[in-house]
């Protein structure tokens, strides 16, 4: 699904991580931890092509993100649900709208019983007709995770999706991702939560990566 | 589908009037730049149409040699190949025509006229050279007017007065243009987080920029039938020129169909530059 080949990259104040060869594969199911600053964000955005690599190679289903045209990249990102850090909605839209932006900017049909069964599953049916800003943190990630999995994606990328959420919320939305893995979606969380990554371990056979040093490792054997 | 897409780029005003008022002020000047070009080419038509196939001749004889050399001229002009008619015009008829300069109560015995003769030539005309010469030998005082001196100047006019109201047209066009790319910029500009994240979930360019230019499109649109209509009436108000109104500034008959593809162009011109300005913009968007 996605590939790193000896990549690095560098903002340009030294590189933050390099040589990380990977492969995301259909089915697994990955967490990425290590320190902040660390570049776990830097790194799910080179798996979406939001940044290219300054060195080595990421490929995308076979195609190389530098290779790709820009039809070619929009289209990949549709079947690439992505939480992001910053949740990133349209604040003019109401959840419902954003919520449905992965299907609706791509002439995909739109179930509003779908959305709506989705925005109950995390919580927000009450709040799908509010706009963005109106929303607390562990709302607007509750939504952003709804948006990241309505269209079914094969990859799952996310971010910290459960900073913001109390115990039980982020149980309700690990279930969510651990579902989606059993219909073989690639899922890969970033995050800093060790209960998460223990929890999810007795449910799935996930690994853990970890940034450190500039390398990333699997640290699967130390939890 | 079309719901969302005309959702997605907020409706704030930002170059709204700009794009609207621009469209406007430039159609009413388009409508203007068109209708000189038209009656420029009309009036042009009109002149040649009016002076062509038909010359006269001037003989300034004194008394005793007038009927002479009247005479004369008319058998030449019956040998010519490429004259059709010619005949001399009544004294009435001379009066009439320099009554339009000098007035009615023209004393018109007293003074020395000219005979004049009306010759109306053939589609091919005649060679214009050849008669003169042979007039210059059968009648001296006879002078072959075809009216040439009178023609180039004015159809040199109307097609000068036609190509700067192209000219015009053509800048107005290209103004039309910059304003669209100016105000699509503007907005692109503003709205560089909803492209951002409409770029994230996977939207393609070419979807993002029909959001934005769609709604430049038709406000350019709006805005330019609003001042072609207002263009089209003040050409309608224009003042005329006489009961006979083809020489008039403006349009006429199917003329009036012209001005009604100022929107369309408009249209046209501002779909492009917009579209043009967002690939430019969303080319640095990953
Ligand atoms: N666009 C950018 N330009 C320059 N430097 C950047 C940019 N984005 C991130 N960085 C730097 O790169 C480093 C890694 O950032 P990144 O966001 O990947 O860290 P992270 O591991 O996700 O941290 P956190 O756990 O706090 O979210 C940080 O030091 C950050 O300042
Ligand atoms: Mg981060």
């Amino acid at each position: 699904m996605i590939e790193f080949q000896d990549v690095a990259h560098d903002y340009g104040g030294g590189a933050l991580f390099e040589g990380v060869t990977i492969a995301l594969e259909p089915g697994s199911f990955h967490f990425l931890t290590g320190p902040s600053g660390a570049g776990k964000s830097t790194f799910l955005k080179l798996c979406y092509g939001e940044l290219l690599p300054s060195r080595g190679t990421v490929t995308l289903q076979g195609t190389s993100l530098r290779q790709m045209s820009r039809d070619a990249l929009a289209e990949m990102r549709n079947s690439i649900g992505v939480v992001h850090q910053d949740c990133q909605f349209l604040d003019h839209l109401d959840i419902r709208s954003n919520v449905a932006l992965p299907l609706s900017t791509t002439g995909r049909a739109v179930s509003d019983r779908d959305v709506d069964d989705l925005l109950n599953w995390v919580g927000l049916r009450a709040q799908a007709d509010a706009l963005p800003p109106t929303l607390s943190g562990g709302e607007r990630q509750r939504a952003a995770l709804a948006r990241a999995v309505i269209a079914a994606p094969r990859v799952l990328l996310a971010d910290e999706p459960t900073g913001n959420l109390d115990w039980e919320m982020s149980q309700r939305l690990l279930s969510l991702m651990v579902e989606l893995n059993r219909m073989g979606t690639a899922v890969l969380i970033a995050t800093h939560d060790m209960n998460l990554i223990r929890t999810a371990k007795s449910q799935v056979a996930a690994r853990v990566l970890r940034i450190a040093g500039r390398k990333l490792q699997s640290a699967g054997s130390d939890l | 589908m079309s719901a969302i897409s005309d959702q997605i780029v907020p409706r704030s005003g930002h170059g709204a009037w700009l794009v609207w008022l621009g469209a406007a002020a430039m159609a009413y000047l388009a409508v203007f730049a068109l209708a000189l070009s038209i009656s420029a080419e009309r009036l042009a038509d009109n002149w040649t149409a009016a002076l062509a196939q038909s010359a006269t001749v001037r003989i300034s004889a004194p008394p005793a040699e007038l009927d002479a050399q009247t005479n004369a001229t008319l058998e030449v002009l019956r040998t010519t190949p490429g004259i059709d008619e010619a005949r001399v015009m009544s004294a009435q008829e001379q009066a009439d025509l320099l009554a339009v300069w000098l007035g009615p109560d023209l004393p018109l015995d007293a003074l020395p006229l000219p005979r004049m003769l009306e010759v109306f030539e053939t589609a091919e005309g005649p060679d214009r050279q050849g008669l003169r010469l042979r007039l210059s030998a059968e009648a001296p005082s006879a002078i072959y007017d075809d009216h040439t001196q009178w023609r180039r100047p004015l159809i040199d006019a109307a097609s000068r007065l036609r190509a700067l109201s192209m000219l015009a047209l053509a800048l107005i066009g290209g103004v039309t243009g910059a304003i669209i790319a100016l105000a699509a910029s503007a907005a692109l500009a503003s709205n560089a987080q909803v492209i951002r994240v409409l770029r994230l979930v996977g939207a393609r360019d070419r979807f993002i920029a029909h959001a934005f230019v769609r709604r430049m499109t038709r406000r350019a649109a709006l805005g330019a039938t609003i001042g072609t209509a207002l263009g089209m009436l003040s050409v309608l108000g224009l003042p005329s020129l006489g009961p006979d109104a083809t020489n008039g500034l403006g349009f006429q008959g199917l003329s009036w169909i012209a001005p009604l593809a100022v929107p369309v162009l408009a249209a046209l011109v501002a779909w492009a530059a917009a579209m043009a300005t967002a690939f430019a913009v969303l080319r640095g968007v990953t």
